[in-house]
């Protein structure tokens, strides 16, 4: 298979289906749909069987110029960062198309032109190696989004819609200026060469904060979160599950991408920044999440919190927190995902996101009640779940960078308890208060087949997360080096002050 | 080898089939794979056991599966059987067998005792886990795992508010436990570079002096990890400060409260520090601590006990006390007495809740004491069940309770520190309370005038109204009835244990060999009983003592074996428990078969410190204050000052409101269309690479 563009094939089958939906009845849209993003996903995983574990390298690269006289090429590959994040997107579209087979009856080729398309730009900005047409792709993915949530969003999708713009826009509009400068100096967009290009340490500050604009408003970062919780609320299921999934995700993979090889020093300068701002994110969402009332609302806000990990951990620098932090990235795409699907369910039955419209569905629909309990514990980090590996990785990385840090953020992890808990106390538990939420039938079929390779997700890397690790670990050992060399540094602050010498005799 | 696993995994299987299957299994299908699973692993423990006391044991650890490895971090699923994690083991499988049995009758009429049996199940595969562990991340995936099944149990009737704010908050205050768990786990990796109980435990001697950076502060390394990790003893095992949980956790139904808060799961903080004795023993300050915790405990939940009615919440801060007692002989590194007391506890306690469970079923699901009396002839069995568990707990001679509640007193004793001395006294005073609240429970329920034929009938009502209640019964008479022999059995197993094995293991927890004589004369009584009680074989080819019975899974500073000591301690030491339990029997006599008019005169004039005691203290009240309403407080502030008026005020919204003001012309690109936003950004895009080409050129 040398030579076969199977990451270009990956990230283009989805557009070209989009292209071929044009062209069919509407009513076999959802029929191509789904059969085009399958066949994705089945590429996907053979990228994934293919994919060398020992290799720390890119893997399946394809390099072409694209503008020679501007010696901008396209540049594809994937490593250990990258990969599950396209195997990530590869799955979730499908079942989003799926979750949206009844649920979206209006203008249903579309929808499916926009997943699609989305999917396209999603891939892509995971798999594309040259900053110009990473950045293509990365807001790309805001084109459909905007029309998810913009056409098949709720009653308040202007205004979601609105802020969803003003805050990227403010955050790429950077991005792009810096990209420009790093372009004049090193007169190359390919990321491999800018990452070998030793930015000088004023220099790095100034890009660092450029990038930082975009990924924290990705992430998204406390204080420019508040479009999240907006955008979910309104945008239909799949779009939230797309959003939480894979959207959040494009944050932390700019850092991991961008930030850390390519401005070691600058991201040394600002980890304090950063592990502030994770910490407010973690507690202060955490708190906002006990009292929401909407469960779209709370589920976004506590991503917030989940994210806060995330930082967090990637800005400890060491490989225990960036692994825990790229872990909880891939596991929230999946939990958090079937969260929204959760809730999509019961949206899908009543039309309201009101936690106290519902209660005491463990009665009537027993089978719902399982499979969210058991997204519930995952995403409150129950060991067994793969929440837990993310969350306790990024906690061990932070404890070795900063005590006080890993003291703070361990609170989230009681808070992160009381909201899920409250959430599925009101909802699923109690008395039922409404006949008509009373009367709702369990999850379907279809459903469940939805929710099927989700829960075998969340235990399978809960037990098991060693098919992960492994590949993962010789790119972040590789990252992790690059970093703590580029910051010329001792690897470690030492957290560890004379273990060997005594300073007590007790 | 497949027994070995078994032991452990047999309760998974059977959670498996029941939780998935358990539709097309049916009740009788679901309590019969659950029941089968438990007693196999009952069985199979029961092995490891016999093998253990014949002194033909082996220590091993069976490997499962990788779990997580990067960087250093490298942990393992796997078994590690060694004595302290076969006494757990059959702790465990022994009570939950005879728990699940019982369910089977209790639960008889509950629509959802298939659910009920699956999650028994769970909880005990989760507990097998914990004390298997080899190292500290499945010991916390145990720990959670047990904490899941108590949420799941607690709540399990999920139609009853009480009951889901109960499960709710056990979830949640036993997180702030996990909360230093989890750093004490941490910190356990950082110090050692492993959190393999082996490679930790060998290292402590040599880091007894090492100094760990935490906060800001330069403190012990090794007392840092002790407290850390006894936070989560304290959340677990229901210690002062974290305790508020244990209460309202009765809220479960019976068999719950008998198997997971009060004979295992709430033992498990006990079992993490006697398994950590090897690095306690070097963190004086950090006994200290447990030491003081465990007391002061004792005391709270005997003085609140006194004053509750409801016999579940009795017997469940007796429970807090008795663990109490646990905590503070580990305190004094009796951490063998500690554990004796664990076993002999699993029995009677369980035995007493099981008992009430009797009691409540008999009188129609009535837990008020205030509305029982008189019964005692009509449920016979239980009753005197509920005496013998009641006599083991109050530690007198020859019950169970008595070997080792005395070993921990008397080890406390031989302490000599000034928190062993305050341990000493706290557990004679808290001996005579126990017994007094024990035969106040047993007086107010089984003797005096029946104060429940008129209050029935309004419960009656009250019960038509719960449509999934504790069972469903016959209303058509209400004379109070025994329980079925299926309820009974496993009381009678119980009832075994709370009578001999304080006997039967005194030499395996307590023996030293130069004072083993000490346990001596009881020996005789375990020829009545073979089925744990294999120790007794050994006896004629070679003495058991604690070194030998427990090898090397407990280790303790010569200087600091007070479980050595506590033989030689003086007769006054050894007497004055036994009087103080008795005294406590009479005094329960005085007050409430004798005087009846007396417990009602004291509240009058104790009224200020009777309602301390009967409001518990405050703790809920204060926590209410402190914690809940503070946090929901700072989630309404957070979330509509800050971020509604804060950041939109100034961030988008302020800035569109500016726009508008400032350009009308601009209002027409804020149409609302997605699709001109999206179409103007494509557009900005290809300007901007166009631009830059044509630049280029």
């Amino acid at each position: 298979m040398e030579g076969f563009p199977l990451l270009s094939l990956i990230t283009f089958l989805p557009l070209i289906g989009a292209i071929a939906l044009l062209f069919v009845r509407p009513s076999a849209s959802r029929q191509l749909a789904l059969f085009v993003s399958t066949l994705v996903f089945g590429l996907s995983v053979y990228l994934l069987l293919g994919f060398d574990k020992g290799d720390a390298d890119f893997q399946f690269v394809e390099n072409f110029k694209w503008l020679p006289s501007l010696n901008i090429s396209y540049h594809l590959g994937v490593d250990g960062i990258s990969i599950f994040f396209v195997v990530l997107s590869a799955l979730l579209v499908p079942l989003c198309i799926l979750a949206s087979w009844n649920s979206i009856y209006m203008q249903v080729k579309e929808y499916m032109i926009a997943f699609l398309a989305l999917e396209t730009f999603m891939i892509g900005s995971f798999v594309a190696l040259d900053a110009m047409l990473f950045y293509v792709f990365f807001e790309g993915v805001l084109i459909p989004m905007f029309l998810i949530i913009g056409i098949w969003g709720g009653k308040r999708r202007v205004y979601s819609a609105f802020k969803f713009f003003l805050y990227t826009l403010l955050g790429s509009v950077l991005m792009l200026i810096a990209l420009l400068y790093m372009y004049g100096k090193a007169g190359t967009t390919d990321i491999p060469s800018l990452i070998a290009t030793p930015f000088p340490r004023e220099v790095q500050i100034w890009l660092w904060l450029a990038f930082f604009a975009s990924f924290a408003v990705k992430m998204p970062m406390w204080p420019v979160h508040t479009w999240l919780p907006d955008a979910h609320v309104e945008a239909p299921t799949a779009g939230s599950v797309i959003l939480a999934g894979i959207l959040l995700k494009m944050g932390g993979y700019g850092f991991l991408r961008f930030s850390l090889p390519m401005f070691p020093e600058a991201s040394e300068y600002f980890a304090p920044l950063v592990f502030a701002l994770s910490i407010i994110a973690i507690i202060y969402t955490s708190l906002v999440a006990l009292v929401q009332t909407d469960m779209k609302k709370l589920i976004a806000y506590s991503s917030v919190a989940h994210m806060g990990f995330v930082t967090m951990g990637i800005f400890t620098f060491n490989i225990e927190g960036i692994s825990g932090a790229l872990f909880q990235m891939i596991s929230h795409g999946f939990i958090s995902g079937a969260l929204f699907l959760c809730v999509g369910v019961v949206y899908d039955r009543l039309h309201t996101r009101d936690l106290d419209r519902y209660g005491g569905l463990a009665k009537n629909m027993p089978v719902y009640a399982t499979l969210f309990m058991i997204f519930m514990l995952g995403s409150v980090g129950l060991p067994g779940t793969s929440g837990f590996v993310g969350e306790f990785l990024s906690l061990l990385g932070a404890f070795k960078a900063n005590t006080w840090v890993a003291f703070l953020a361990a609170i989230g992890v009681v808070l992160g308890a009381a909201y899920m808990l409250r959430l599925y106390r009101i909802v699923v538990f109690g008395e039922q208060k409404h006949a008509d939420a009373a009367a709702m039938k369990d999850a379907n079929k279809l459903e469940i087949f939805i929710f099927l390779p989700l829960l075998i997700l969340v235990f399978w890397l809960g037990v098991s997360p060693a098919y992960v690790m492994e590949r993962v670990e010789p790119t972040l050992q590789k990252l992790t080096t690059q970093v703590t060399a580029g910051q010329n540094l001792i690897p470690q602050r030492p957290s560890l002050a004379g273990v060997e010498g005594d300073i007590k005799e007790r | 080898m497949f027994l070995d696993y078994a032991a452990v995994f047999a309760p998974f299987v059977a959670f498996l089939i029941a939780g998935l299957f358990g539709r097309i299994i049916g009740y009788r299908g679901c309590q019969l794979i659950t029941c089968f699973g438990v007693i196999l692993a009952a069985i199979a423990s029961m092995r490891l056991f016999l093998d253990l006391s014949l002194g033909e044991f082996e220590p091993r650890t069976l490997p499962v599966l990788q779990w997580i490895k990067i960087g250093n971090f490298d942990v393992s699923w796997a078994l590690r059987l060694d004595s302290l994690s076969i006494v757990m083991m059959n702790v465990i499988t022994i009570v939950s067998s005879c728990v699940h049995v019982y369910s089977v009758g209790y639960m008889s009429e509950d629509p959802s005792k298939g659910r009920f049996m699956a999650y028994l199940s769970l909880f005990t595969f989760a507990m097998l886990m914990l004390v298997t562990a080899d190292n500290l991340l499945q010991l916390f995936f145990g720990w959670e795992g047990v904490g899941l099944a108590s949420y799941l149990l607690i709540g399990f009737w999920f139609e009853k508010n009480s009951a889901n704010a109960a499960a709710v908050k056990a979830f949640i205050v036993n997180r702030v436990g996990d909360f230093g768990l989890s750093l004490g786990i941490i910190a356990c990796f950082i110090l050692f570079g492993s959190i393999q109980f082996d490679a930790i435990f060998s290292q402590a001697p040599a880091k007894a002096t090492a100094v760990f950076n935490f906060l800001g502060y330069d403190v012990h390394a090794l007392t840092l990890v002790c407290l850390l990790l006894f936070v989560g003893a304290v959340g677990k095992s229901a210690q002062l400060g974290l305790h508020t949980w244990l209460p309202d956790a009765m809220e479960g139904p019976t068999p719950v409260s008998a198997l997971i808060h009060a004979a295992t799961m709430v033992t498990a903080g006990v079992f993490l520090v006697a398994r950590f004795s090897p690095v306690f023993e070097y963190a004086p300050d950090a006994l200290m601590v447990v030491t003081v915790v465990g007391a002061l405990t004792a005391i709270v939940a005997a003085t609140i006990g006194m004053t509750q009615f409801d016999i579940k919440r009795v017997i469940a801060y007796s429970t807090m006390s008795q663990l109490g007692y646990m905590f503070f002989a580990l305190g004094v590194s009796a951490y063998s007495a500690a554990m004796f007391h664990l076993v002999t506890h699993a029995f009677f306690k369980a035995l007493l809740f099981l008992g009430a469970g009797s009691v409540i079923h008999a009188m129609h699901h009535e837990q008020d004491m205030r509305k029982m009396g008189g019964i005692w002839n009509k449920i016979p069995v239980t009753y005197v069940l509920m005496w013998i568990g009641s006599l083991a707990l109050a530690g007198v001679p020859f019950f169970a309770g008595y070997y080792s509640k005395d070993l921990i007193i008397e080890s406390a004793f031989a302490d000599h520190t000034w928190f062993g001395n305050f341990a000493f006294w706290i557990g004679i005073v808290a001996a005579l309370l126990t017994a007094f609240y024990s035969w106040r429970l047993i007086i107010m329920t089984f003797h005096g005038a029946p104060r429940w034929q008129h209050a029935h009938d309004d419960h009656h009502h009250a019960h038509t109204h719960h449509a999934n209640d504790d069972h469903h019964h016959d209303h058509g008479h209400h004379e109070p009835h025994e329980s079925p022999p299926v309820m009974l059995l496993p009381l009678v197993v119980l009832a075994i244990g709370a009578l001999f094995s304080g006997a039967w293991l005194y030499n395996a927890f307590a023996g030293t060999p130069h004072h083993a004589p000490a346990g001596q004369h009881e020996i005789s009584t375990t020829e009545h009983h073979g089925d744990v009680a294999s120790a007794s074989k050994d006896a004629h080819h070679k003495e058991m003592t604690r070194d030998r019975f427990f090898g090397n899974s407990l280790h303790i500073l010569p200087e600091n074996d007070t479980v050595a000591a506590a033989h030689n301690v003086p007769k006054w030491v050894k007497v004055l428990p036994i009087i103080m339990g008795a005294a406590g029997i009479f005094l329960a006599y005085v007050f409430f078969m004798w005087l009846p008019q007396l417990p009602a005169l004291c509240v009058r004039i104790f009224a200020p410190i009777h309602n301390f005691f009967f409001r518990k203290w405050y703790f809920d009240e204060l926590y209410d204050v402190l914690f809940v309403k503070t946090s929901f407080w700072l989630g309404k502030f957070f979330w509509q000052k800050g971020d509604q008026a804060t950041i939109d005020g100034l961030g988008p919204d302020g800035i569109s409101a500016r726009t508008k003001d400032a350009a009308g012309v601009l209002s027409r690109f804020q149409s609302g269309f997605v699709y001109q936003y999206a179409f103007v950004m494509i557009i900005g895009v290809i300007v901007l690479i166009s631009w830059i080409y044509w630049r280029q050129a």
